[in-house]
């Protein structure tokens, strides 16, 4: 298989007849095998942590939420199914494959629920794939930079932050958005300031916005399917004790609620947020920052202010941590290292900042039910700003400090 | 009546933020966004003169130029609204000169600071807008102030970011056709995407 690949790579080298499709024959060699080549002149190599390394342990660190968001959209298609009179399975292409599997809709059963959930997620990530790795090749091919696995990541996060109804060419105009505008106009992986996932996202969310608000979350089985009301949405319009009525604390927790496919269950976030500081990939500083921002605005508006008008008031920060999309947004989407605040004081500042922004647009503004989304945009905005302001601050601290000693 | 002004002051800073919901002034946002050091001296300067001249263009609107405010001169037919758009211009330039003679002669050291930025603000339309603005929503001479205040600390906040991610940009590897203004335009429509966050607040 090496031997084929290396003659086939032939033409692909500098002076073959296919030299400008190296990239391609770049990205599938190193993708396959770790290649031959040695770093050519001097190197002071620290540690062996390259983009690839660092890329490939977000996807390991996203496995638990992957696994989730298959299981729990199967599970609420299969709870709506059960409770719905008119239905007695999933209609179109997806109940002739369960059909044709054997399968049925019992909630209860494990693997009726995996693989229908899977029959959700994975047509959105297959689209997600195809479009934007044809757009990262594109790019690649015309510009002569390597095709690198920053878009394995992205290409795995946005499918995770949309609902499972989400119609498969809005998944293509969204990525596509995303990869060209927010990451490749301005050179490609590493050199962007959004979050690209984020970025395609709020695209769709603005541009689509019927498909990715309101109560349509739940996958559902042909013209009609069941809806049900995501958390926030109901606190939003009937108040804490609504919520109360239909979600346990645990069940959020743990994520067996509606919503967006990757999002609903913190557990499965935060499995991959002990991963991603273990390893030290993702900053703890940025994490600990969203929490206490978070923590402490919803703390102070839920005990300390108060209000008899906004039903949002009364959700006390558990709550507000658990439910929605808050812990996914800081576990994976914060810490992106690439739109970040680079500094280690202005990871700080840069997480507070999500946070508290996150709360604000929860509770004060009524246009939208969450917040974690715009509050990282918004801070991506501002992360450069805090960067050069923290090193000024390090430049004068470090002066005075010279200028006594 | 604080809670009001509070309300004036957050929706003029982040809601109705003049260059990215407004895109006003968009010719000195693009072009001196280079360096923080600068979009930061421009951005004072910018809230010095909004500060100013927004009350001054209130008290002209409302005691000279609205439907009946000639009434004192015992005129209360008169409207000379239309003359508003000329009397504001006018304003603004004067108070710039005044300004710049003002601080020529007692703070040599912020003259210096802000420097060439300050005559050029006089035809920065984020400046006339403001006082358009004002006079759309008819705010009282309070919170004129207080909206002039908001809506120059907005547009600053937006250029010292803009700047910052500008810095930032040196380092990429922008197509050679984008490259200057075309890959800033993209990065100013993204950074609006992000402030989409405060639509819909209504305070």
């Amino acid at each position: 298989m090496l031997g084929l690949l290396e003659k086939l790579g032939k033409p692909f080298h500098k002076g073959g007849k296919l030299e400008k499709l190296y990239p391609a024959y770049e990205a599938l060699d190193t993708f396959l095998y770790t290649p031959g080549d040695v770093t050519e002149g001097k190197s002071h190599v620290r540690d062996g942590l390259d983009l690839k390394r660092m890329m490939i342990t977000v996807v390991w660190a996203l496995v638990p939420c992957i696994l989730m968001a298959m299981y729990n959209t199967g599970l609420q298609a299969n709870l709506g199914i059960q409770a719905s009179a008119a239905l007695d399975g999933a209609a179109g292409w997806r109940g002739s494959v369960l059909a044709f599997l054997g399968l049925g809709y019992d909630p209860k059963s494990l693997l009726d629920c995996f693989v229908h959930g899977a029959l959700y997620f994975l047509p959105v990530y297959f689209v997600c794939m195809a479009v934007g790795g044809t757009w990262e090749a594109i790019f690649a091919l015309v510009r002569g930079h390597e095709i690198n696995e920053g878009f394995l990541v992205t290409g795995m996060l946005f499918p995770l932050t949309l609902p499972p109804t989400i119609p498969l060419w809005q998944v293509a105009v969204g990525i596509s958005f995303g990869v060209v505008l927010a990451k490749e106009v301005f050179g490609g992986t590493g050199k962007n300031f959004l979050n690209v996932a984020l970025a395609s996202r709020a695209f769709l969310y603005f541009a689509y916005p019927a498909d990715l608000s309101g109560d349509i979350w739940v996958a559902g089985a042909g013209a009609d399917g069941v809806s049900g009301a995501t958390i926030l949405g109901v606190a939003a319009a009937n108040g804490m004790e609504a919520v109360a009525k239909d979600f346990t604390l645990l069940d959020t927790f743990l994520g067996f609620i509606p919503g967006s496919m990757g999002e609903t269950s913190v557990v499965a976030c935060l499995l991959g947020a002990g991963f991603l500081v273990l390893t030290g990939i993702g900053s703890w500083r940025i994490m600990a920052g969203v929490v206490v921002g978070a923590f402490g605005l919803a703390g102070l508006l839920h005990w300390g202010v108060g209000s008899t008008t906004n039903p949002m008031f009364g959700m006390s920060p558990v709550w507000h941590l658990c439910c929605g999309g808050l812990a996914f947004g800081l576990v994976f989407m914060a810490t992106d290292p690439v739109s970040a605040a680079m500094t280690e004081g202005g990871k700080w500042i840069y997480g507070i900042l999500i946070g508290v922004m996150t709360i604000l647009i929860r509770v004060i503004n009524p246009a939208f039910p969450e917040g974690i989304m715009l509050a990282i945009l918004f801070g991506n905005v501002f992360a450069p700003l805090i960067d050069y302001y923290v090193v000024k601050a390090n430049v004068k601290r470090r002066m005075v400090r010279c200028a006594k000693g | 009546m604080l809670e009001q002004y509070l309300a004036i002051f957050i929706k003029s800073v982040f809601i109705e933020n003049l260059a990215l919901s407004f895109f006003l002034g968009m010719c000195t946002f693009l072009a001196v966004s280079k360096k923080v050091e600068t979009a930061m001296s421009l951005g004072i300067a910018v809230v010095v003169v909004q500060t100013i001249t927004v009350p001054v263009n209130n008290l002209i609107y409302q005691n000279l130029l609205k439907p009946g405010a000639l009434a004192w001169a015992g005129a209360p037919g008169v409207d000379l609204s239309f003359i508003g758009l000329i009397s504001y211009i006018g304003v603004i330039a004067a108070i710039v000169q005044i300004l710049e003679m003002a601080l020529d002669r007692y703070f040599p050291a912020l003259y210096n600071a802000l420097g060439i930025f300050l005559p050029l603000i006089t035809v920065n339309c984020a400046i006339l807008g403001g006082s358009l603005l004002m006079i759309e929503r008819d705010y009282q001479f309070g919170e004129s102030v207080v909206y002039g205040f908001g809506s120059g600390v907005g547009w600053a906040l937006a250029i010292t970011a803009l700047a910052g991610i500008r810095e930032k940009l040196k380092y990429s590897d922008v197509p050679a056709g984008l490259r200057g203004l075309g890959i800033t335009f993209i990065t100013v429509g993204l950074m609006s995407l992000a402030f989409m966050a405060f639509g819909g607040i209504s305070l």
